[in-house]
C-alpha cells in the first residue's frame, strides 16, 4: 500500500515538474492551480492522465472539478477518497 | 430619435438607455447591470482623461476576464484612447515587446500578475500610470500604483467625457501572430468593428433576451467580440474563465439557460466526450465555430445532438474580423463549406498575379468591406502587402494569404494556410516564436517546430530538438521551459530529442519530410 504522504509527494512532484509555476507565486497545497495561471485545460487533462495512470482510478466526467482539482490538498483528498 | 451608433462605445450607451437594469455580464458570482455597467465606464473614462490619457493614445488592459476587465474596455474607447487587451498568460519579454511597440500611456493589470508586469513597467518610458486591479489601496501606493477603486473614485460624472473621436479613429489594436514570429498589431477603427458587430449579430439572429455564455478570453478577437455583441443586443453574457472544468460549463448552460454558445473545435471535441444527454441543454439557440475548422464529424454529430440548435460554422481573420459563415440549414448539405460571405462583405479568390479565379479553382481569398483593418501598427511595409489597391479608387482590400476554393453556387473551402503558422487550440501558433523560445535554452543547439493532425488540439505543436550535449535536457525539462518562456497553447504538446533531423541540400531542416515521418 502507498501511504498518503508519498502520494502527496508524486502529486507535488508531478505538478511542480510538468507545470511552470511562475515566479513569486510560491506553490502550497491550497494555491489555486487554475487561478495561479499553473493549470489550464490541456493541463488539467495532463493531470487526469497522470492520477488515473499513477493511482489507478477512473476519473468521471462529474468529477472533473474545482472541488476535486483545484489545488495540490483538494487532488490528495479527491485520491485518497477515490481508493478508499 | 434614436441615435446611430458609431462608435463602438455607443453600444452601451443606447442598452444602457434602454434597460438600464437588464443584467449585462456575470462573471466569477458577481454581475452587473447596463445602466451600472455604463456609469462605471464614465467614471474610469474620466479618471483616463484626468490621468493624460489623450485622443488617440493606446491603453494596454492586462487581465483575466472579469467585470472590471469588461469596464475598463468601454472605458478606454470612451476616454478617446484605443484598447488593446493582453492575455494573461503573457510572459514578460512579450509583453515587454508589445508596450515597445503600441507606447501605451497607462497600463491596467490584474495586481495577481505583478511578477509579468512590473519590471515592464518600470522600464517602459511611455507608461505614466498602473491601475492595478485586486490591489489594496496601500498595497498599491507601495509600488507606485493606483488602485482600481481609487482610479475610479478620480472620475465622476453622469455622461463620459467630451465625444472626440470619429468612427474612422482607431478603436483597438489587436496583437496577432505573424509568420516571422513578431507579433503584429492589428488596427482596428470603430467603424471596422461597428461594422463587423452589426454583421455578425445579424448573421447569428442574436436577440436582447440572449444570454451567451463564454469561455474565450477577451484578449482573444473571438472572445472580445461576444461581449461587444451581446453589449450591441442588450444580451446577458456569462464570462468563464477557464474550460478547464468543462462538465461545470455544462450544467452552467443548462442552469441559466443559455442560449448561445461560441467555441473553437477544441472546446466542442471536448464537450462531445461528455455525455451531454444527461443535460438538459434545450436552451441553446445557436453555437458558433470560428478559428479552426470543425470537424465534419464533430459538425453533424452536435446538430444530431442539440437539433433545436442552430450551428454556425464560420471562418476569418483578425484582420478583418469574420470572413463567411455557413448558413445553419445548410450544414448537412455542405458540412465542409465555411459557407459565404457575411452580410456587407464580399470576397473573391485570386491566382498568383493577380488575376480572378473561377469556380473550383484554388486561390489566395481576398475580402472587401468595411470590416477591413486599417492596418498593421508601426508596420507600413507588412500592411502594403496585406493591404492592396480594390476595385475603387484610394480603397484598399485585403489579401488573406488563405488559400482556399469556391464551388459552383458560391461556397467556400478554407484549403491551406500560405505561411507555415500552426493552428492548435484554435488559436495561431508561429513556429518561428516557438523555435525562437525554445533555442534560449540551454543545451539546445537545434530545433525545428511543426504542427501535426491532432484528434482534440487541430494540430499539435511538435518541436524536434537536437542538443548540444551542455546540459542535461530531456523532453519533459525542455517542456517546462518553454511553459516559463511561452503562452501555454504554444508550449509544444510534442518534444522529441533527435539525434538527426531531415534536411534540404542548402543545410535548413526539411520540415516536409520531418512531417511527414511524424507518427
Amino acid at each position: 500500500m502507498i501511504d498518503s504522504a508519498s502520494d502527496h509527494e508524486r502529486v507535488r512532484q508531478f505538478v511542480t515538474s510538468n507545470f511552470y509555476v511562475p515566479d513569486g507565486a510560491k506553490l502550497d497545497d491550497t494555491t489555486p492551480l487554475i487561478e495561479a495561471g499553473i493549470l489550464d485545460s490541456t493541463g488539467v487533462l495532463e493531470l487526469v492522465t497522470f492520477i488515473e495512470s499513477t493511482f489507478g482510478i477512473q476519473v468521471g466526467d462529474e468529477e472533473l472539478v474545482p472541488a476535486n482539482f483545484g489545488s495540490i490538498q483538494a487532488l490528495c483528498t479527491f485520491i485518497g477518497r477515490k481508493r478508499g | 430619435m434614436t441615435r446611430a451608433c458609431l462608435l463602438v462605445h455607443d453600444f452601451l450607451a443606447a442598452s444602457a438607455r434602454r434597460a438600464p437594469a437588464d443584467i449585462a455580464i456575470e462573471c466569477d458570482g458577481q454581475r452587473i447591470a447596463y445602466g451600472v455597467l455604463a456609469e462605471r465606464s464614465h467614471e474610469l473614462a474620466h479618471a483616463l482623461v484626468a490621468l493624460g490619457v489623450a485622443r488617440g493614445d493606446r491603453v494596454i488592459v492586462l487581465a483575466e476576464s472579469s467585470i472590471a476587465s469588461a469596464i475598463a474596455f468601454w472605458a478606454v474607447l470612451e476616454a478617446g484612447a484605443v484598447i488593446s487587451i493582453v492575455h494573461p498568460q503573457v510572459k514578460p519579454a512579450k509583453l515587454a515587446a508589445l508596450v515597445a511597440s503600441c507606447q501605451p500611456r497607462v497600463l491596467v493589470a490584474g495586481a495577481r500578475l505583478e511578477a509579468t508586469f512590473s519590471d515592464v513597467a518600470r522600464a517602459a518610458p511611455s507608461i505614466a500610470h498602473v491601475i492595478a486591479l485586486g490591489a489594496s489601496d496601500a498595497e498599491a501606493r507601495a509600488r507606485g500604483w493606483l488602485a482600481w477603486d481609487a482610479a475610479l473614485a478620480l472620475g465622476a460624472g453622469a455622461s463620459g467625457p467630451p465625444r472626440r473621436c470619429l468612427d474612422v479613429d482607431l478603436a483597438a489594436i489587436i496583437y496577432t501572430s505573424g509568420s516571422t514570429g513578431a507579433p503584429k498589431g492589428v488596427m482596428l477603427t470603430h467603424r471596422n468593428m461597428v461594422a463587423a458587430t452589426h454583421s455578425i449579430c445579424e448573421c447569428l439572429a442574436m436577440r436582447r433576451d440572449d444570454t451567451i455564455l463564454s469561455v474565450l478570453p477577451l484578449a482573444f478577437n473571438y472572445g472580445l467580440y461576444q461581449m461587444i455583441m451581446a453589449v450591441a443586443v442588450g444580451a446577458r453574457l456569462f464570462l468563464e474563465r477557464s474550460f478547464a472544468f468543462p462538465n461545470e460549463i455544462v450544467q452552467r448552460i443548462a442552469a441559466e439557460r443559455v442560449t448561445g454558445f461560441p467555441g473553437v473545435p477544441t472546446i466542442f471535441a471536448t464537450l462531445l466526450g461528455l455525455d451531454l444527454a444527461r443535460h438538459d441543454l434545450s436552451s441553446l439557440r445557436y453555437l458558433t465555430n470560428t478559428a479552426a475548422a470543425l470537424p465534419v464529424k464533430h459538425l453533424l454529430r452536435l446538430h444530431e445532438l442539440l437539433p433545436q440548435a442552430r450551428i454556425y460554422s464560420m471562418y476569418g481573420l483578425t484582420e478583418c474580423k469574420r470572413c463567411t459563415y455557413l448558413p445553419p440549414e445548410d450544414i448537412t448539405r455542405k458540412p465542409a463549406s465555411v459557407g459565404i460571405a457575411i452580410p456587407n462583405t464580399e470576397l473573391w479568390l485570386v491566382d498568383r498575379d493577380d488575376r480572378r479565379l473561377d469556380t473550383g479553382e484554388i486561390g489566395e481569398l481576398v475580402i472587401r468591406g468595411s470590416t477591413v483593418m486599417a492596418g498593421y501598427w508601426g508596420e507600413p511595409e507588412e500592411t502594403a502587402r496585406k493591404l492592396r489597391p480594390g476595385p475603387l479608387p484610394g480603397e484598399r482590400v485585403l489579401y488573406t494569404g488563405d488559400l482556399c476554393r469556391l464551388d459552383d453556387e458560391g461556397y467556400l473551402y478554407f484549403v491551406s494556410r500560405m505561411d507555415d503558422i500552426i493552428k492548435s487550440r484554435g488559436e495561431k501558433v508561429p513556429p518561428a516564436e516557438v523555435e525562437a523560445a525554445i533555442m534560449q535554452i540551454t543545451g539546445i543547439r537545434e530545433v525545428a517546430v511543426i504542427g501535426v493532425p491532432d484528434e482534440l488540439l487541430g494540430e499539435a505543436v511538435c518541436a524536434y530538438v537536437l542538443l548540444d550535449g551542455s546540459a542535461a535536457l530531456d523532453a519533459r525539462a525542455i517542456k517546462r521551459e518553454c511553459q516559463a518562456r511561452l503562452e501555454s497553447y504554444m508550449v509544444p504538446a510534442v518534444i522529441v530529442v533527435s539525434d538527426e533531423l531531415p534536411r534540404m541540400a542548402n543545410g535548413k531542416i526539411d520540415k516536409t519530410q520531418l512531417a511527414r515521418n511524424h507518427t
